[in-house]
């Protein structure tokens, strides 16, 4: 969203012709971090599914990261900017998959913002990562529910799903947390 | 991420309370499994003749019913909480031939001889009832 206009601070005389937003570093770093978890979307549609809608939900790990880091402000940003910019790159802008994206992530951002409250000590990166699957299981299967196939003959598919974000929600959340932990370790290295 | 790593390196990254998050969606997972994918087993049968309700009976006793219909009788056998029509005068056998049922819902029609049997009750209300 505020990436394009990083490349052209340099060429101070056409700044005058141009729209140029106001960008801070934060922005920059949102779209950074949006930017990579567009192209771990990328990366897992090229891998197949034995289910439509089973899949790895890779760009949460950066979601997850970006939450622990820079709160849950910033993670919102980056989730929705991910899922709005997924969906042009797919093609799929207001059709049902982006709707089911969308329900998705913003029921697992609702319930990240609970879940991130619960005790540091306790509860890490994986419980977030596993309760943000299941909400986004529980949101997707709603509005399939409501809109799309209006039959109790989908609740025959929960267990599968759910099974799947457990799975997937507790890779996710592993891979986050080791990425924290290398982070942890390159700061107290730096500042020491 | 460096190679000195012992293998199981992950389970540092586990703290006690994602312990208790797995546990919980595991048996989440199971629980509703048991409710989606057996919740739909019957367990009354409801048995029809002439467009009335003949006698509804429950899966849980294995036996024999004989129901009078116009053209003779129909014999529906219950067994290990499933049901069948083991037996009717009907010329084309429709309703032998669907064989055993056991999920709610499922129905066998016996059009000539105007019997059915229809099994009920997939969301129960009691975990056991004693008589």
């Amino acid at each position: 969203m505020t990436a394009s206009t990083t490349d052209k601070q340099d060429s101070g005389e056409q700044r005058n012709s141009r729209i140029l937003l106001n960008t801070t570093v934060d922005d920059h770093h949102l779209a950074k971090m949006a930017a990579v978890a567009l192209g771990l979307t990328v990366l897992e549609n090229a891998i197949p599914s034995p289910l439509p809608g089973v899949k790895p939900g890779l760009a949460n790990i950066i979601t997850l990261i970006v939450l622990a880091r820079f709160g849950w402000r910033a993670a919102v940003w980056v989730s929705l900017l991910r899922v709005v910019a997924g969906s042009l790159l797919f093609g799929n802008f207001l059709a049902p998959g982006f709707f089911l994206s969308l329900s998705g992530a913003l029921c697992s951002l609702t319930v990240l913002a609970l879940a991130m409250h619960l005790p540091q000590r306790l509860f890490g990166p994986v419980t977030h990562s596993v309760l943000a699957s299941f909400a986004h299981i529980i949101g997707q299967m709603t509005v399939v529910y409501l809109w799309l196939i209006p039959h109790s003959g989908i609740a025959y598919l929960i267990p599968i799903f759910a099974t799947a974000a457990l799975v997937f929600g507790t890779v996710n959340g592993l891979v986050a947390a080791r990425f924290m932990d290398n982070d942890g370790k390159q700061v107290s290295g730096s500042q020491s | 991420m460096n190679s000195h790593e012992p293998p199981a390196a992950f389970l540092r990254d586990l703290r006690p309370g994602d312990w208790l998050t797995l546990l919980a969606g595991g048996l989440c997972i199971i629980l509703l499994s048991n409710q989606v994918w057996n919740g739909g087993l019957a367990d009354t049968a409801v048995i029809r003749s002439g467009g009335k309700i003949f006698s509804a009976v429950p899966l849980s006793r294995d036996q024999h019913i004989g129901v009078p219909g116009p053209l003779g009788t129909s014999i529906i056998t219950i067994e290990k909480g499933k049901a069948r029509i083991s037996s009717d005068p009907s010329p084309r056998q429709y309703c032998v031939r669907q064989g055993w049922l056991e999920r709610s819902g499922e129905i066998a029609i016996c059009l000539p001889n105007e019997v059915s049997v229809e099994l009920t009750g997939g969301q129960k209300k009691y975990d056991s009832l004693n008589y």
